[in-house]
């Protein structure tokens, strides 16, 4: 279908959009890659009266050292992050997805910010932002806000940002050296949306597992940590104990392919070949 | 505000000048305005490919595009490719490997494929598949569209190591 009407401006400065936003209200969206917004426009499950496109702020785009950290501008391509050599040698649990975000003609387009911003919850970057423990930086006329990732996501498509605040970039704290991250996920072909996911990264010392993180995606209205399953996990705990504990921890309502039973089990599978890979 | 914008863009290595409405996305407008026959519209959100184009030498998604978006940027159809003859050989493959049926899905396919092959390196049959995980195909079951994409990709990574020597 086509989109229903809708005036466009592309402002200059990030001060003018956030104005232009706070203006307009819920009747206006921020565009940014379009790679979700545009679907639903032409849809038309949504009709704003005006789009702000926020591709010629410049200076949301790349990837750069914060300190002893990582800064991923808002408008950076996911086709940007993949190809960053900060995120192959410091962030490799972002690398790791990538294969899985999509396809080349969409990842050249979609942003980092925009899939944060959106929340969907089997998207791969809001899982990384739980993970390891990024911090979500929004901006208003009132100026920044950092908001941590635990804190962020609240549920289907809904997180702790405003109606108005423009997401301007997420900070991620120094990943220690020699961590392993593994994603592994079931989609029905590469790159589209995962049925389950899971992230998990950890530092191994001998036969242990240290740090470990383990976030699942694709079975909750938002991307799930579970801290039992990750202490089991360094403390070597036999599987059945570990999928109690899933069990425990998750609860995956049925959508029109899979039950949440199968959620369920598909998360588990994939947490054991997630384990195997860490210890290898 | 007006509804409609003024842009100027490169198409197919020409200039353009033009007056845009703003709710339209680019491949109606390539189609209606230009005439161009090679961007298609298929699912109009983003799951089929289509309607992929390149824009500023990358893939994009034709119909998740606006055309206002176009303004200040290079626009290539597969129109261009074929002019340019960038994938000549991989169009001719495609004839003989009877690559296409129908053909709808065809124009997206080879500017995907020519994507990979600019790479110039060589890649497995599941890499390849991996690249056109975006494209759906309805009648050829994918096979001889992969292996014409694979025979090109042989013949050019061996004609490469010829002239390099
Ligand atoms: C076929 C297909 C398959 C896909 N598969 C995957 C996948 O496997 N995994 C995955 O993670 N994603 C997937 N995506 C989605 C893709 O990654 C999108 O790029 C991403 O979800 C949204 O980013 P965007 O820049 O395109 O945002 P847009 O579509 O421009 O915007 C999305 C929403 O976020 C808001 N927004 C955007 N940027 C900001 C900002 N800086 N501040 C505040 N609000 C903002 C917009 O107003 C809008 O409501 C897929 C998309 C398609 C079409
Ligand atoms: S028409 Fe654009 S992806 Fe299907
Ligand atoms: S040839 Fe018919 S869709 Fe591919």
């Amino acid at each position: 279908m086509k989109a229903a009407p809708f005036l466009y401006v592309k402002p200059k400065s990030i001060d003018e959009a956030v104005a232009l936003k706070e203006r307009h209200g819920a009747s206006a969206r921020y565009l940014a890659g379009g790679q979700s917004l545009m679907p639903v426009l032409n849809f038309r499950l949504d009709r704003p009266d005006l789009l702000i496109d926020i591709n010629g702020l410049s200076e949301l785009r790349g990837v750069s050292n914060s300190g002893s950290g990582v800064k991923i501008g808002a408008l950076t391509r996911h086709a940007e992050v993949a190809k960053s050599e900060i995120v192959k040698s410091q962030l490799a649990l972002l690398s790791e997805c990538i294969p899985h975000i999509a396809h080349p003609a969409i990842r050249s387009g979609g942003t980092f910010g925009g899939s944060v911003a959106l929340a969907d919850p089997a998207a791969e970057w809001p899982a990384c932002c739980l993970a390891l423990d990024a911090r979500i930086v929004l901006r208003s006329s009132k100026g920044e806000r950092r908001v941590e990732a635990k804190d962020y996501f609240l549920g289907l498509y809904d997180t702790a940002r405003t109606e108005n605040e423009l997401l301007i970039r997420v900070e991620f704290p120094a990943v220690a050296a020699g961590t392993k991250a593994v994603a592994l996920e079931l989609a029905r072909r590469r790159g589209d949306f995962a049925i389950a996911g899971v992230l998990a990264q950890a530092k191994k010392t001998g036969v242990r597992l240290e740090n470990v993180r383990v976030v699942f995606f694709g079975i909750s209205d938002r991307p799930v940590r579970l801290s039992a399953v990750e202490q089991g996990i360094a403390e070597g705990q036999p599987m059945e104990t570990i999928h109690q504990a899933i069990d425990a921890g998750i609860n995956p309502d049925d959508d029109i392919y899979q039950s949440g039973a199968t959620k369920t089990h598909l998360a588990k599978v994939l947490l054991g070949r997630a384990v195997e890979q860490l210890r290898q | 505000m007006s509804e409609q914008m003024q842009i100027s863009f490169i198409l197919n290595g020409e200039r353009k000048q033009v007056l845009v409405p703003m709710r339209l996305h680019i491949i109606d407008f390539l189609r209606e305005k230009y005439e161009l026959s090679s961007p298609r519209v298929g699912c109009e959100h983003g799951v089929c490919g289509a309607c992929t184009i390149r824009v500023d030498g990358e893939l994009a998604r034709g119909c998740l595009m606006l055309a206002v978006q176009a303004d200040g940027k290079t626009i290539e159809t597969l129109e261009h490719l074929t002019q340019t003859g960038e994938i000549k050989d991989l169009q001719e493959k495609f004839v003989e490997r009877n690559a296409l049926q129908c053909g709808y899905c065809t124009s997206g396919m080879l500017i995907t494929a020519a994507d990979l092959l600019k790479q110039g390196k060589p890649a497995s049959r599941e890499a390849i598949r991996d690249h056109l995980s975006g494209n759906y195909c309805r009648c050829t079951g994918y096979e001889a569209i992969v292996d014409s994409i694979e025979a090109v990709m042989k013949k050019r990574v061996e004609s490469g190591k010829r002239a390099a020597r």
